[in-house]
């Protein structure tokens, strides 16, 4: 067994493309869970829409790519305001039901065989991300960090801009959780009606969050489809808004930090035992399951992970219990 | 609560042995072209495939067995034609594109793909000879929608099934079961076990999988949901940890099952039967019938028995049902046991008309909660009109919407219900805000 390998593929995937993706999809959560109590189930589709924006921009209509970008967040802006409207004035499972329903309707409309032309079905769409590229600055090459990690040129683009993108985030996830705004989002979570009775307009204020943290997934889904240079609908799916959800509450609800924190240690554990088990299978040590098990068995550990997080530990690694002692009756 | 984290692995321990003693899984080795061929969800038996190179230099052929499938082994990763013989298509049957009769595919490294061809029932029933005179559109429309109808019927059954248990448990927990849809696929899949690997006939599997199911689910209650909400843990917690359970179910039948869909020994290949306009299985008439009995007797049950009254009045107040003697925990669990069994029950059904899969309960999850919140949250009799409403509209929309969008309509409308009647047909105003 590989020891080094291993090691290294944990340790590159906590700071890999996968925790960028994870702790912005998981920043954008926050706002809408963390801090205003909302349940959002349908980020998937915030991310989907970013991935699609810049993807069917560039590759389907050869427009330029930053117009692909502007696209991306002014579509989820669109999406946010749609999601809401039917759903904020109502009690919290709704917005958890229509959200995932949403959240498939964008997957289904974008694998669809009667849309291909656009959004290319189940085969989704490539050769978007020329441009991204030609804005590289590393030249040509392998860069090792320590003796045991390295990316190559394109990926630390990606990681670089994805960082980036993750740390500015977060300052300004800071600031506006400072600022008398974050209070009322905050207090809107604690009791809806006592802000209501100071005379605060709790549905504008609820909107705003979903668009903000629905803009925030759409830069994860800009760093997803980015890094794959390609976007696929079957990656879009809910399990990526649980995957989210489990990075959110294993770093800690209503904590700046708490996303990036979770996303980096949630893909280093992932990767650690997966990459550990598929060693184990391929060197004999292990041989009562094949390598194509091992995926499945990654995915029990998140349900179960997440299942005794919520039970034992629903601040995760620096909540703060009482803040998130949600009751949704 | 350590004795109860004990007593919630064991029982999850106990449903892998269970499910374990299922059948080893053959992994494909090679690369290779495969497929199911199914008209409106019946294997069609001895269609002949063949697959050529780039080149166009036959590999191999097949004809598809008793249950649909075929499979044609390809001698390394490469390009692939498919061509299926649209002559061996039985008749009144067609390609619902025909001019897709060769499909080019890309067969990668170790891969065993899986390659598509629609069916749609041609023009005519039996097809012999040109009609004499051809039917008129108005005509051929009313046939396909009274068909489309039926269809609907049936999947909406299907849906209620599953939704009144998940209606029942929010309306006396509060709790919004993300894991309701691996309850059908469990129950299928106990099902399963006992009808491949026991040999026991379907018709013995199924009630013994729903006994055992409706004892998973008192358990599950028992030793988890309810120590849980002695815990005093959040709704919106629970909601979240009932997700996490959902994944860890799917992916553990996954594991054991294997991503192939797998068919209950019996009962797989029917003739059809045309009833007027409508063609049907003998099967699919049995299910609806089973499925009308129980959820006719459900609804008796909630309102003449005494259980059933004191399920509705936990459902409507708790704190005011448990001061007036009735004893919640026990309803709750009652509650969860017959919403189960019910579920495992649509499952079983709805897997002799398709390949179980590990993924069957989640499809229609969504259905299930579109059918719900449109008869009214918590409302067992809302659910069960919602149910219908949501089954007829998904097959029935596709007379004007391509089939792959169904759901996406159902959703949708789902969403603009909530726009203009937030608490559904059925339930009232002071539930939802």
């Amino acid at each position: 067994m590989d020891w080094t390998l291993i090691f290294s593929r944990a340790i590159e995937s906590g700071i890999g493309s996968e925790a960028v993706i994870y702790a912005l999809a998981a920043i954008g959560l926050n706002v809408h869970f963390g801090y205003t109590g909302l349940l959002n189930f349908g980020q998937a589709a915030f991310l989907a829409v970013g991935g699609y924006s810049i993807a069917v921009t560039v590759a389907t209509f050869g427009l330029p790519f930053f117009l692909g970008v502007a696209i991306g967040i002014a579509l989820a802006v669109v999406l946010a305001l749609l999601l809401g409207i039917p759903t904020l004035r109502l009690r919290a499972d709704y917005l958890a039901i229509v959200t995932i329903a949403a959240a498939e309707i964008v997957r289904l409309v974008v694998r669809a065989v009667a849309l291909e032309g656009t959004f290319g079905g189940t085969d989704g769409l490539q050769g978007f991300s020329d441009s991204f590229y030609a804005m590289n600055p590393y030249p040509d090459g392998q860069y090792n960090v320590g003796s045991i990690i390295g990316f190559d040129h394109r990926t630390m683009w990606v990681l670089t801009v994805g960082w980036i993108l993750v740390a500015l985030s977060c300052f300004v996830i800071y600031l506006l959780m400072k600022s008398p705004w974050g209070r009322v989002l905050k207090a809107i979570r604690e009791d809806e009606d006592a802000v209501r009775s100071l005379g605060k307009n709790v549905f504008s204020y609820k909107m705003q969050s979903l668009v903000l943290g629905g803009v925030i997934g759409a830069l994860a889904g800009f760093i997803f489809a980015l890094s794959r240079s390609a976007v696929q609908p079957d990656l879009y799916s809910t399990d990526l808004t649980f995957y989210a959800y489990t990075v959110l509450i294993l770093g800690g609800a209503a904590r700046i930090l708490g996303p990036v924190v979770g996303a980096a240690i949630f893909w280093a554990l992932l990767i650690l035992i997966s990459t550990f088990l598929e060693e184990a299978v391929n060197a004999g040590v292990i041989n009562v399951i094949t390598v194509t098990q091992v995926g499945p068995i990654r995915l029990m550990l998140v349900g179960f992970g997440l299942m005794l997080l919520l039970i034992f530990r629903p601040q995760g690694i620096f909540g703060d219990k009482r803040e998130i002692a949600l009751d949704a009756r | 609560m350590r004795r109860a984290v004990i007593a919630f692995t064991a029982f999850l321990g106990g449903l892998i042995f269970l499910l374990a003693s299922g059948p080893a899984m053959a992994w494909a080795e090679g690369e290779g072209l495969k497929g199911t061929i199914q008209n409106q969800g019946q294997p069609v038996n001895g269609v002949k495939i063949s697959v050529a190179d780039e080149g166009g230099a036959a590999v191999g052929d097949a004809t598809t067995d008793a249950r649909g499938a075929w499979e044609i082994p390809v001698p390394k990763a490469g390009t692939y034609k498919v061509t299926i013989d649209q002559a061996t298509l039985p008749q009144g049957t067609s390609l619902r594109n025909k001019d897709r009769a060769t499909l080019t595919v890309q067969v990668f490294e170790g891969q065993n793909r899986s390659v598509l061809f629609p069916l749609a029932a041609s023009g005519g029933q039996g097809g012999t000879g040109a009609a004499p005179d051809t039917p008129s559109a108005t005509q051929e429309f009313f046939t396909r929608f009274a068909q489309l109808a039926f269809d609907g019927l049936s999947l909406g059954l299907t849906i209620a099934l599953g939704a009144v248990g998940l209606s029942l448990i929010f309306g006396t927990t509060g709790l919004t079961n993300f894991a309701h849809g691996e309850l059908l696929t469990i129950g299928a899949f106990v099902a399963y076990i006992f009808n491949t690997t026991l040999g026991l006939h379907l018709l013995i599997a199924a009630p013994l999988a729903v006994v055992v199911c409706a004892a998973l689910g008192y358990g599950q209650d028992r030793f988890f949901w309810g120590v849980l909400r002695k815990r005093k843990t959040g709704l919106v917690s629970m909601m979240i940890i009932s997700i996490g359970l959902a994944l860890f179910l799917r992916n553990l039948l996954l594991f054991i099952f294997g991503g192939e869909g797998v068919p209950y020994a019996q009962y797989v290949a029917q003739s059809g039967i045309q009833i007027g306009p409508i063609f049907t299985t003998p099967k699919n008439l049995v299910a609806m019938g089973i499925q009308i009995v129980v959820l006719v007797a459900v609804g008796l049950a909630l309102i003449y028995t005494r259980l059933g009254k004191a399920t509705r009045a936990v459902a409507d107040n708790p704190a005011l049902a448990e001061s007036s003697g009735i004893n919640v925990d026990r309803v709750v669990r009652l509650v969860w046991a017959v919403g189960t069994a019910v579920a495992a029950l649509a499952g079983i059904l709805l897997g002799t008309t398709q390949n179980l899969s590990y993924q069957m309960g989640l499809q229609i999850l969504l259905l299930m909660f579109a059918g719900v919140t449109l008869g009214g949250l918590g409302t067992a009799f809302g659910a069960l009109v919602g149910s219908l409403i949501v089954g007829l509209f998904v097959q029935v929309s596709t007379l004007w919407i391509p089939p792959e969008m169904k759901t996406v309509g159902a959703l949708v409308v789902l969403i603009l219900v909530l726009l203009v009647r937030p608490q559904g047909i059925l339930g009232r105003r002071e539930r939802i805000g």
